[in-house]
């Protein structure tokens, strides 16, 4: 068996989207080392509600790294200390007996917190709906095997298609930029021929509603690369900031 | 007992849905903006209905739980996806796609669903490709495809190890373009709680906004749910922790019938549980099966290091029942058969429950540089829930509930026995029979949202007058009442337990004597228990807060209370089902040899439920099962 350890947790504790929050400190007590990350605060959760104790709120759902909806603060780095791996995907092997932990929601005035630890992101929806895709509709498709792409672009495509659209980049980035996650999809979309006649308008949208959901600049910090639980490369905003400069000069 | 007409089309299997498409009724292009269609789900099935249908002009509303329709569980699919395609030019064809589905699905699905299923799946492929799905490329630029879940064709399309994600992405982009547009309404975080029928027909949908509370209604002239499985009936499973059967029960109840809800799949590759606070299973693709070798150590009890045990004391069980087909084998056989060697004792790791699958011969002939290039992201996500490394020592697997392959009944137009309400994806029952293929659920979800749905549902408005219903009608307003009962209920009860306690609670029961291996006194314990837990539920129930703001216990109660009802119809339909077939294994039938033994005289039909009301046995209504195309034939894969 592995070893149980004792916890505290500093987590932050707001009632709604107008509450002024607070940091509340919670014991965890048995926390098995092969728990995850959410497992730990079910843990919690559960002691919290028979205690009479309003449980933390926060969002998940896959809990295996796929779907972007975990996501906190977790002492001071989005999604925690291990490199590229969601919170939902972090265990507590990775910490100490007696450790204290701070956890907090992503903080981005585009995200507004909806309670404690939850988000709302919704604002990465509203960016894609201005050209997150390629106009093509249902049933007007040709064979697929008609277009081809290069190896390389398709691999590149991938790397960038995977982001899971969990706003870390944001969160890390002092400026809260999104310009990993826009960059991303436009990379994605872009590098791929089926993708490249609508690329410049769909930069120049794009970036137009970032801005509008008030997301800050980029002033090349590179956080946002360093906390991508998916290995996305700043290179894809340099992609974006190219179609965006030629659609820009249209 | 009565009987449901499939409504399959005459004529021959190939041009069934051909004939089919061009008999049905048409929406006159500029009626269609005054049809409101209501999609309940945004997986594969859900957004790429709703992306399609306002494509085609339609006014159409959709709903989902979580923060944005791209998180619905789709996104988890590893593996990839079929299609008949046959650029490998190694055979294949729509004939042996649809062949293999039906002999996979166990004789248990709809021949003309799946030949029609069969048939669309090239055109999936080339949408997802004009969309920007990057599937895997050969060198010079070609798609590559893979075999897959023991096909003997490579006929699987795959984006990495993330198929399921870049397909919705793709659906999703889809959806996020007409959401641009205007002509989808996106409500997430959306509850729907009821179902509203109006004599007789589907009129509209109750929700809950999970972060103010609010209930609202809304009406509309179809209703279609895409609302996925029910797999997590068994509390521990590889579904989202937010996967229920919410909306499939409360459609039931409001008197769609529920077919086959016995068929669950439990997937052999997941990693084993290592403790009461689990809170989900992880599924690693089975592909890992075309290169591992699945063991047990020959003598029970072994508690050696698995590098200790010399070879001859090695039971490669899977290679030796099943020589043809040996490790890869279709899932339910794999599954059932890691049980039975784990029941006998020979099950490995801490808890016995749990077999290796061993890659050290595949890296002796490949290299290890081979395994990690195909297999590189799931030894790393192994090692990240596990903390060891595949390469060094067999990795161990046990199998964990994944899909429900039973789901409200529909016939050929994918519409309920109740008009108005179809029902797409997962949540239906009719293309993958008892057991469902690998790389078959994104192929089904998507060919029900892009390719049969827009098309069948035209049949169905056309026939019908647009926005006779508004919200303000007393349906509407009895239904917000009845929801609203529910939930002060559930927050009345001020006791003791909490959700998920009760949630495992019904999950043990479940996993124990319905699970991967059922008979008659296990299944009548069941009934006897379940209603147990539920009376405890109702006077028992920790739950805080209150209902007008953000309150996951909230929604993790009414999500278990549905569960909990429905889990009793699950045991019953397993009850009724005297035979074995595909993931549902009787003890009571099977052949000498102890493999699963179909009763096609008695139980060669689709079993689907009718509500009575509350207290009331359900009764059952038949759609007898014809093969006309592929011959019934046990199945071996010996
Ligand atoms: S819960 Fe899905 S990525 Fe963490």
């Amino acid at each position: 068996m592995e070893q149980t350890m004792k916890l505290t947790l500093k987590v932050w504790r707001q009632k709604d989207k107008n509450a002024k929050g607070a940091f509340e400190s919670y014991q965890a007590d048995n926390i098995d080392a092969a728990m995850s990350f959410l497992e730990m605060l079910d843990v919690v959760n559960e002691k919290l509600t028979k205690e009479g104790i309003e449980p933390i709120a926060f969002d998940h759902d896959c809990r295996e790294g796929i779907c972007g909806m975990c996501g906190a603060v977790v002492n001071g780095r989005p999604h925690g200390p291990r490199k590229e791996t969601t919170l939902c995907q972090l265990h507590m092997r990775h910490f100490q007996n007696n450790d204290t932990i701070t956890i907090e929601p992503w903080r981005a005035k585009a995200f507004p917190v909806i309670r404690d630890l939850a988000v709302d992101r919704s604002a990465f929806d509203r960016i894609l709906a201005k050209g997150g895709y390629i106009s093509v509709k249902t049933g007007c498709a040709p064979d697929a095997s008609v277009m081809l792409v290069s190896r390389e672009n398709s691999e590149l495509a991938m790397d960038a298609a995977a982001c899971i659209g969990c706003g870390a980049c944001v969160a890390g980035c002092p400026n809260a930029s999104a310009m990993l996650f826009v960059g991303g999809k436009i990379s994605h979309l872009g590098l791929l021929p089926q993708g490249r006649i609508e690329a410049k308008k769909r930069a120049v949208n794009m970036v137009k509603k970032m801005d509008d959901e008030g997301f800050g600049a980029c002033s090349n910090e590179y956080e946002c690369q360093a906390v991508c639980p998916k290995k996305l490369s700043v290179s894809n905003i340099a992609r974006m900031n190219r179609d965006y400069i030629l659609g820009s000069a249209d | 007992m009565a009987t449901l007409n499939s409504k399959i089309p005459d004529g021959p299997m190939k041009d069934k849905w051909t004939s089919h498409k061009s008999k049905i009724k048409l929406v006159n292009a500029a009626n269609k903006r005054k049809y409101h269609i209501i999609v309940v789900g945004t997986g594969l099935a859900g957004a790429s209905a709703a992306a399609s249908l306002s494509e085609l002009g339609y006014n159409v509303n959709v709903f989902c739980i979580q923060d944005s329709p791209r998180r619905a569980h789709s996104i988890a699919a590893q593996g990839g996806i079929n299609a008949a395609k046959n650029y490998p030019n190694d055979g294949d064809s729509i004939m042996r796609l649809f062949y293999d589905t039906v002999k996979g699905g166990d004789f248990r699905s709809r021949e003309a669903n799946v030949h029609r299923l069969a048939e669309v799946s090239n055109n999936i492929i080339d949408q997802c490709v004009a969309q920007g799905v990057p599937f895997g490329r050969e060198y010079a630029g070609y798609l590559d495809n893979r075999s897959f879940g023991g096909a003997q064709v490579s006929r699987t399309f795959y984006a990495r190890g993330q198929t399921g994600q870049q397909l919705l992405l793709g659906a999703y982009s889809a959806l996020m373009k007409e959401v641009g547009r205007g002509t989808v309404k996106m409500y997430p975080r959306m509850e729907m709680l009821e179902l509203v029928v109006i004599d007789g027909v589907a009129r509209g949908i109750v929700v809950r906004n999970s972060v103010t509370g609010e209930i609202s209604s809304h009406a509309a002239d179809a209703v279609v749910l895409a609302t996925g499985g029910y797999a997590n009936v068994f509390y521990l499973s590889t579904n989202a922790k937010a996967c229920n059967v919410t909306a499939a029960w409360r459609a039931y109840k409001k008197g769609a019938t529920f077919a086959n809800p016995c068929y669950t799949q439990i997937h052999p590759t997941c990693i084993p549980v290592h403790g009461d606070y689990q809170s989900k299973l992880t599924l690693m693709s089975e592909s890992l099966r075309n290169d591992g070798r699945v063991w047990v150590p020959k003598k029970a009890g072994d508690k050696r290091k698995p590098s200790e045990i010399p070879q001859e004391e090695r039971d490669y069980y899977l290679e030796r029942k099943y020589p043809s087909f040996g490790n890869l084998v279709p899932r339910d056989l794999a599954s059932r058969n890691a049980k039975f060697v784990s029941d006998e004792g020979k099950g490995v790791g801490q808890t016995g429950m749990a077999v290796y699958l061993d890659f050290a011969d595949s890296i002796a002939r490949l290299g290890k540089k081979v395994i990690e290039e195909r297999y590189g992201n799931l030894f790393d996500m192994y090692e990240c829930i596990t903390g060891s490394n595949g390469y060094q020592e067999p990795m161990m697997i046990y199998p964990a509930p994944h899909y429900s392959m039973g789901g409200l009944w529909v016939d050929y137009n994918l519409m309920s026995n109740l008009p108005g309400l179809f029902v797409i994806g997962e949540a239906n029952f009719s293309d993958h029979g008892a057991n469902r293929l690998g790389a078959s659920a994104l192929m089904q979800g998507l060919a029900d949202g892009y390719f049969v749905l827009p098309y069948t549902i035209g049949d169905y408005l056309a026939g019908s007058s647009w926005g006779k219903t508004a919200v303000n009608h007393a349906a509407f307003t009895e239904a917000e009442q009845q929801v609203k009962e529910r939930i002060q209920k559930l927050l009345n009860i001020k006791g003791k337990k909490t959700v998920a306690e009760f949630h495992r609670q019904l999950g043990r029961i479940m996993w124990n004597k319905c699970g991967m291996s059922r008979n008659e006194k296990g299944l009548k314990e069941a009934l006897e228990e379940i209603p147990k837990v539920r009376e405890e539920f109702s006077k028992n129930l920790a739950l805080l807060g209150s209902g007008n703001e953000l309150n996951q216990s909230l929604d993790n109660a009414l999500r278990v209370s549905e569960l909990m009802e429905f889990s009793e119809l699950l045991v019953r339909d397993a009850l009724y089902r005297k035979e074995s077939c595909g993931g549902h294994f009787r003890e009571e039938s099977q052949t000498p040899e102890g493999e699963a033994q179909r009763d096609d005289e008695k139980f060669c039909h689709v079993g689907a439920w009718e509500y009575k009301g509350a207290g009331q046995t359900p009764t059952l209504n038949v759609e007898p099962l014809e093969f006309q195309e592929v011959h019934l034939a046990q199945r071996s894969y010996k």
